[in-house]
């Protein structure tokens, strides 16, 4: 909010600021939003619904402003989920690396410092990583999963309230260059 | 090309990305037959395009080979044409081979049969020249063969030998002007030469005017010639021409009936038969039916009488059908009708009132001027004109022409007795 003026839409790219992250926040950060959806559910199952490395990458992406690092972000995550998880490797890498780019494309055009865009972004963007995800199983696995898009719409609200209040804490972490 | 990548390197590198990833699923990841994705997605999408391509490869090809340079149509074409004519030549073959069959089969059951020994041979070549009707067999001096021996068939006789070798026979054949061989023919056991003439057909020599041959009566070998055993068929007359002083007989040979054969038998030792009564046809002869009557015609019937009884019928004239024994017949019962006499009803005295006056039989003119002079005809002739004393209730004939000059009864029958073996002299 230190940017923000009650206005979502930037009149000038030179409006928008690019947010800079230590390299160490930018590798330690994704590595334990990885671990939390790892381990966490495990002890904590009802935390099952939170995607905390699609978060990160929302973030990343929309805080750095750049395409090309926003979809690398977004595959390294995705890829590091696969390698954790029971999925082929690429199906979070793909959906992931195509959130970091749309994130990054979308934050030089929005005021991405307003609480109520991160809450749509994030909302949005979950959706659109459970929808994607669901395409890609069933056109490249050829699996039979559900498409429950209101579970889906609730989730995501869900996790957009954890990503507006986690974005504010990693804002903490971001270095302002102008 | 660089400002290319410049503008959309953020879209170029997401592509990029996306594909290694892409590629990196697609070999991870196995499907439910554990085939690997990146097999199965390199199939199906190289598939449609492979086959697609697969199919304008075939078309463009079948198009160039089909329409374009043919390449193979006059190739095949000359193929099928040769195995055609390969076929025909195959199908004479064979045909040839059955027919030998049936006659090696019918030589072997003649050869069976016939007292006289044969040797079975085959033609294999013909005389060189169109005059001379030869032919050369397969059987010569080693096997037997002399000169003079008869060549035979079971149809009949083919010719005789006339030059020997050692491993051949030269074979002069009945149709040459030079062959000569005593027949008899089957039905009136007449005899004659038979001679060649250089066609197909052979004629019959020496038969006197007199003796009595018809077409269709069947010729045999005599044996007067020493060569050809009696009994064997010669052939069949096909016309007889009269001739002075002997007849002329053209006659069809039974064993060249189709040519010169192919198997032969050559005569050995020969065994006189007797001549068969019936020919050697061993063929059925259709016989069609015998045609209705035909109507009398209304001029060859007598008048009615008077009295209303029905007409009776006169003799047939010359030119009516039927023979001239008929013709005497007819005469003979119209004679007897108008007398009242039945023909052959019993012995005579015993059913018949009376013997029928024969003299009153009407005669054709043409006989009785025939007949006129010193040989009296048997029958006197009588005026057509003349009518017998009719009695009642039968029919008098009244012959509807009559062109010979009226003669009395009376004068006609002194003069018939006159002229008779037994006759009495007229005063």
């Amino acid at each position: 909010m230190n940017y923000s003026d009650g206005r979502m839409l930037l009149s000038s790219q030179r409006e928008g600021q690019v947010s800079r992250f230590n390299l160490w926040v930018t590798i330690l950060v994704p590595f334990l939003a990885l671990l939390f959806q790892i381990y966490v559910p495990l002890f904590f199952r009802f935390l099952n619904f939170l995607e905390m490395p699609l978060l990160i990458v929302v973030y990343l992406g929309l805080m750095r402003r750049n395409p090309i690092s926003g979809l690398f972000v977004g595959a390294a995550v995705g890829l590091a989920q696969d390698a954790w998880s029971k999925n082929p490797l690429g199906m979070f890498g793909i959906t992931k690396t195509l959130v970091g780019y749309f994130a990054a494309s979308i934050g030089m055009k929005l005021d991405v410092d307003n609480v109520l865009m991160r809450f749509l972004l994030a909302f949005f963007f979950y959706v659109f990583h459970q929808s994607f995800y669901w395409v890609m199983e069933h056109a490249l696995l050829n699996q039979q999963s559900p498409f429950d898009m209101p579970a889906w719409l609730g989730l995501g609200v869900l996790n957009a309230l954890v990503g507006a209040a986690l974005f504010h804490f990693l804002d903490k972490l971001r270095v302002t260059a102008r | 090309m660089e400002s290319f990548l410049n503008r959309y390197r953020n879209i170029t590198v997401l592509l990029l990305v996306i594909f290694a990833q892409l590629v990196l699923l697609a070999v991870d990841a196995k499907n439910d037959q554990h085939v690997r994705f990146i097999r199965v997605w390199t199939v199906t999408l190289v598939s449609p395009l492979a086959r697609l391509m697969e199919g304008m490869r075939g078309s463009s090809i079948g198009f160039v080979h089909n329409y374009i340079t043919l390449h193979d149509s006059d190739a095949e074409n000359r193929r099928l044409r040769a195995e055609n004519d390969r076929l025909k030549l195959d199908k004479i073959f064979l045909s040839n081979e059955l027919n030998r069959a049936e006659n090696a089969k019918a030589l072997q059951i003649f050869q069976q049969r016939t007292p006289s020994k044969t040797l079975a041979a085959s033609v294999f070549s013909t005389g060189i020249g169109s005059s001379r009707k030869v032919v050369y067999v397969d059987r010569g001096s080693v096997s037997g063969v002399m000169r003079e021996m008869a060549v035979v068939t079971p149809d009949g006789i083919i010719g005789k030998v006339t030059a020997v070798y050692p491993t051949a026979a030269e074979v002069l054949l009945i149709t040459d002007p030079m062959f000569a061989a005593g027949v008899v023919s089957a039905k009136t056991h007449v005899h004659g030469t038979l001679k060649g003439n250089g066609t197909s057909q052979c004629k019959v020599d020496f038969v006197a005017f007199e003796d009595k041959v018809d077409p269709g009566d069947w010729f045999y070998t005599s044996g007067d010639d020493r060569i050809f055993p009696r009994g064997m068929p010669v052939g069949v007359v096909k016309a007889v021409h009269p001739g002075q002083p002997y007849r002329e007989i053209t006659l069809d040979p039974a064993g060249m009936a189709g040519g010169s054969p192919d198997d032969v038998l050559i005569v050995l030792e020969g065994v006189h038969q007797d001549i068969p009564d019936t020919p050697p046809a061993t063929q059925q002869v259709y016989l069609a039916p015998a045609p209705p009557p035909l109507a009398e015609p209304a001029s060859l019937t007598a008048a009615a009488p008077a009295d209303g009884t029905a007409p009776a019928p006169i003799a047939a004239p010359h030119g009516s059908p039927g023979t001239e024994a008929d013709k005497a017949r007819a005469l003979y019962q119209k004679t007897a009708d108008s007398e009242d006499i039945v023909l052959g009803g019993g012995p005579t005295g015993q059913n018949i009132k009376r013997p029928p006056d024969f003299t009153k039989i009407p005669v054709d003119p043409r006989t009785a001027t025939q007949a006129g002079g010193a040989a009296a005809p048997a029958v006197a002739p009588v005026q057509p004109g003349v009518q017998p004393p009719a009695k009642k209730g039968t029919a008098a004939p009244t012959p509807t022409k009559s062109t010979a000059p009226a003669t009395p009864p009376d004068a006609v029958r002194r003069a018939n007795q006159a002229g008779g073996p037994g006759g009495i002299p007229q005063p």
